[in-house]
């Protein structure tokens, strides 16, 4: 391995330290704030190696990975998403019944599955860091393993996940199969060199492979956990899987379907038409009357991936532009939402229950103005991030004259649009006597808390008011492939 | 730049009303004045500059700097005649609406005023922006607090009214979203430039089968919020449910966005596709014409029935614009102003009846003439205006429209003017068991308080003005009239 290559993967090699070094901490009976703090550092000095080695980039180091301006902003957005998230956990699990410290072991265990994932060209790579992922997401979600949602969510998820894994695993020995290669480059070249165009041992083998890609972002039909496991899993760790674990596995789709050139088979467009629009209808239409909050957040990210599929069907650059645009923004917003949630939950449960949040904005105006503005990114007004996000992703797919998902896109964000307004009109409703809550912790961090909020809402708004410096770095970075 | 100001004064006066109200809830109605009267300033201003028109052209300011380069999104504003009519309009009911929500709303002040003037400034820009993205941001931007206004301050099924305000609205404004990138992406394909400028898209030569489905998103969007009939669903709930100043700033200014869409984008953009339609739209704003008119008498509930009566006034414009005639546009732009005002005046005096007798319903009045001789004389004045009285302005309104429609197609414009006949039945029936007859109610009421006086006083003045004396507002219009007749010529 040349010195460059080091350079290249180092970020990756800092954050698998980090695991260690809150193993090292726990062993030598480190306090939760210290290993917290500790791991917020770490994940800060991964984004700031990444920015520091990206002059090196593309690197390949093969045969498994390559390191390049995509897969630096993939890694960046997921870093960035665990930030945030292990922020929120140190409120979260201070309060709760277990030990929160082999937490972290597994949150950074499992961000470098999902980092891994981004640079991985290979299908060895991209099984074992999905595996990587996912173990760590087994436990995560059944983290409070007293409570009975949590253990459902986590053998649901568990069962599903495993299946989802035996799927990929033939899928990929099908392709190997046919084609003797499992580097994402070397397979089409191959099966041009050897086989027709439409071989279906390929198209069977990359579907089956698909299978396992739906249902890690929760498309339909491989949806039905979404909502359990959303519900079930800890506040924080719920952010994780809506954001750091499916922008990875969106971001290995991309990788392969632009290596494979997916978008060239008539077959795969159709297919992923068909789950973009049913994802669209079905996400949506399952929101409108649920009552809980988390799996309202669920059912939407359904949807919301469906949204993103549209991006991704015409397979050019401004498609991949508009998806890591939407994937930032829609990170952000969730954040943000699930941030709150965080907040409000108490030591016995959750605040899932929209009840619960009956007129919020009268009581904490600051904890509602970022649930609003979320959902409002959500919905997809103007101001907000969420509004250009799905601009983008419109004009990408109009410009592909996709009129059928575009209208459908139109038409299901109509209806979406009831059930955000039905938590914003409660969010503002009139308010029951507020009751006073009992903060045991040190009030920094309910400050650092509160600020991390802000600053996703101020992210949120800038966003959406002024997309222009983050899409010239977007764009320098694709440039480095 | 003197066009942005007023619109960032009202942002942040929002803000610091939100953030004053929670020590002294007072000062933040003053601030909300101040930011409304200084928009009025500036556009009185510039009108009296412009008042003779500039030579040559039919823009008088032209702003623009760079928003998004890389996708050309500019922040693009432009004012002309018909603009700075409408800016006008908008800050003098902007204005009204802050002194009737003097007294009225007595909880969360500042949050109230915030949205109050968000909506303003977000129907400012609509009325200025020339850039189609900015457009469509503007365009959201009011919708949003317009439905906190109604969801939060409204009466009983507000949030029934205000889902349906904003699910109407959004899918009309998605709808147009689209249209505006199919436009986009034809336009750059065409010229290479990719823009969302106007005057860009202007030179755009679309395929007609394509330009049918393009005007189409955007003709939706415009009907929506005008409204024409069947899509009108929206608006009696919205206005009957809304705080007054919310009602008076739907039916003042958020219907005439639509009216202003269509004049501005759908005629010049696309004048071979309108020509084809025109026909049709008439009919559909005759039949707005009726409807309205015949089920505004049917309403039992006061803020219902006025707000039928839009829904037959705003049938004029769609009527007038579909005729392309310069004096049926001119009539178009009156009828705009003199319905702002009249149709404001009459849900103010509405809101001030609910505000002393906690009713709407119509059966509950009655004679109130004796308790309240001003107020009673005020909506005489206003009905008589919104009936079409010579000598107000909805008379010039309505009688320049049908002058000009008459040669386009008599039929429509004889059934249009049965609908003069009918406002007058609903209108004097709303007189008679409102303010005439047996007193129905007891107890003592206060007539109006000087600042009311002050309102009514106001407006009284300008529905009059207008009626004598219109011949300053279709100057100032010409120019800008001529100019979309021009573009649309293509259909004539």
């Amino acid at each position: 391995m040349s010195e460059l290559q080091f350079q290249a993967i180092l970020p990756f090699v800092l954050l698998a330290a980090s695991s260690i070094v809150v193993i090292l901490l726990i062993a030598f009976r480190q306090r939760h704030t210290v290993i917290q703090v500790t791991g917020f550092l770490m994940m800060c000095l991964v984004v700031f190696t990444m920015w520091q080695v990206r002059t090196v980039l593309p690197r390949a180091l093969p045969p498994l990975f390559l390191v390049d301006g995509f897969a630096a902003i993939f890694t960046g957005m997921i870093v960035f998403s665990v930030l945030v998230v292990g922020l929120f956990s140190f409120v979260y699990f201070e309060e709760r019944e277990e030990n929160p410290r082999e937490y972290y072991i597994l949150l950074f265990l499992a961000t470098l599955g999902g980092a891994v994932l981004t640079i991985s060209k290979h299908f060895l790579s991209f099984f074992l860091a999905l595996e990587l992922l996912s173990v760590g997401l087994y436990a995560l979600v059944g983290y409070l393993r007293y409570r009975n949602n949590a253990i459902e969510a986590g053998m649901k998820y568990l069962i599903l996940a495993a299946l989802s894994s035996a799927f990929l695993l033939f899928g990929m020995a099908l392709v190997y199969m046919e084609t003797g290669s499992m580097d994402f480059a070397f397979i089409v070249q191959r099966l041009a060199a050897t086989r027709p165009a439409n071989s279906v041992l390929f198209i069977m083998g990359i579907s089956i492979m698909l299978v396992a890609v739906g249902f890690k972002l929760a498309l339909v039909p491989f949806h039905l956990w979404a909502a359990d496991v959303y519900q079930g899993a800890p506040a924080p760790v719920t952010a994780f899987i809506a954001t750091s674990s499916k922008i990875a596995v969106f971001a290995v789709l991309l990788r392969l379907s632009q290596q494979i050139g997916l978008q060239q088979f008539p077959v795969f467009t159709t297919i992923f038409s068909i789950v973009a629009i049913a994802s669209m209808i079905t996400g949506n239409f399952l929101a409108l009357q649920q009552q809980n909050v988390k799996r309202l957040l669920a059912y939407s990210s359904i949807a919301h991936f469906g949204y993103l599929l549209v991006a991704f069907l015409p397979g050019n650059t401004a498609g991949v532009e508009a998806t890591i645009f939407y994937l930032s923004s829609y990170s952000i917003t969730l954040l943000s939402a699930l941030g709150v949630i965080t907040v409000m939950s108490t030591r016995e449960r959750d605040a899932e229950d929209i009840a619960d949040y009956r007129g919020l904005f009268w009581r904490y105006p600051a904890l509602a103005a970022v649930l609003s503005i979320a959902l409002f990114s959500l919905a997809g007004i103007p101001l907000t991030a969420g509004f250009l996000a799905k601009f983008f992703v419109l004009a990408a797919g109009v410009q592909a004259n996709l009129w059928l998902p575009v209208t459908v896109l139109v038409l299901a964000s109509v209806v979406s649009l009831y059930f955000y307004l039905r938590i914003i009109s409660t969010l503002f409703a009139d308010a029951p006597a507020a009751e006073e809550r009992k903060h045991t912790l040190h009030p920094f961090f309910h400050f650092a808390t509160y600020a991390t909020l802000w600053v996703m809402l101020f992210l949120l708004c800038w966003l959406g008011v002024f997309p222009g410096m983050f899409l010239a770095v977007v764009r320098d970075f694709l440039l480095l492939r | 730049m003197i066009l942005v100001i007023p619109i960032i004064v009202l942002l942040l006066g929002g803000c610091s009303c939100w953030l004053s109200a929670s020590k002294r809830f007072v000062v933040c109605r003053w601030i909300a004045l101040v930011a409304m009267l200084a928009g009025l300033v500036v556009f009185s201003s510039l009108a009296m500059t412009y008042r003779g028109g500039v030579n040559g052209t039919a823009w008088l300011i032209d702003y623009r700097v760079n928003w998004i380069p890389a996708i050309g999104i500019s922040f693009h504003i432009a004012l002309d005649g018909l603009s700075l009519i409408l800016q006008l309009l908008t800050y003098f009911l902007g204005t009204l609406a802050v002194l009737c929500s003097w007294t009225e709303i007595r909880q969360r002040t500042g949050f109230y005023f915030f949205n109050l003037l968000a909506t303003i400034a977000g129907i400012s820009g609509v009325f200025i922006a020339m850039d189609l993205f900015l457009f469509y941001f503007f365009w959201e931007l009011m919708l949003v607090p317009m439905y906190f206004l109604i969801a939060i301050w409204g009466d009983s099924n507000r949030r029934y009214a205000s889902y349906k305000f904003f699910i109407f609205t959004q899918a009309g404004g998605l709808l147009m979203l689209l249209a505006i990138l199919a436009l986009y992406f034809i336009h750059g394909q065409q010229t290479g430039a990719y823009s969302f400028g106007y005057f860009d898209l202007l030179q755009t030569t679309i395929q007609p089968s394509a330009a049918r489905w393009i005007m189409s998103g955007f003709l939706v969007a415009f009907l929506v919020k005008l409204p024409m009939v069947p899509l009108h669903n929206w608006l009696p709930d919205a206005h009957s449910e809304a705080p007054t100043a919310g009602s008076l700033i739907l039916a003042g200014l958020l219907l005439k966005t639509g009216a202003y869409g269509i004049l501005r984008f759908v005629l010049t953009l696309f004048p071979e596709q309108a020509a084809a339609i025109a026909s049709w739209a008439m009919l559909m704003g005759v039949i707005g014409i009726i409807y309205g008119a015949l089920l505004a008498f049917a309403q039992t509930d006061i803020k219902r029935l006025i707000a039928y009566t839009s829904v037959s006034h705003m049938g004029f414009v769609l009527l007038g614009i579909f005729s392309f005639r310069e004096i049926a546009l001119q009539g178009v732009v009156m009828q705009m102003l003199a319905h702002g005002i009249s149709t404001g005046a009459l849900f103010l005096l509405a809101g001030m009846l609910k505000e002393r007798l906690h009713t709407r319903e119509i059966n509950k009045m009655g004679g109130l003439w004796t308790l309240m001789p001003a107020m009673g004389g005020a909506a005489m004045l206003f009905t008589m205006a919104s009936l079409g009285l010579p000598m107000l302005g909805n008379f010039i309104a309505e009688f320049l429209v049908l002058l000009g429609t008459f040669q386009v197609n008599s039929t429509l414009t004889t059934i249009a003017s049965i609908g003069l006949v009918l406002a007058a039945v609903y209108s004097l029936r709303m007189m008679q068991s409102v303010f005439l007859g047996p007193l129905a109610i007891s107890g003592t009421y206060r007539d109006l308080s000087l600042r009311e006086w002050v309102i009514i006083a106001v407006l009284s003045c300008s529905i009059v003005v207008l009626g004598l004396y219109p011949q300053p507002v279709m100057d100032l219009v010409k120019a800008a009239l001529n100019n979309i007749i021009h573009h649309s010529s293509g259909g004539i």
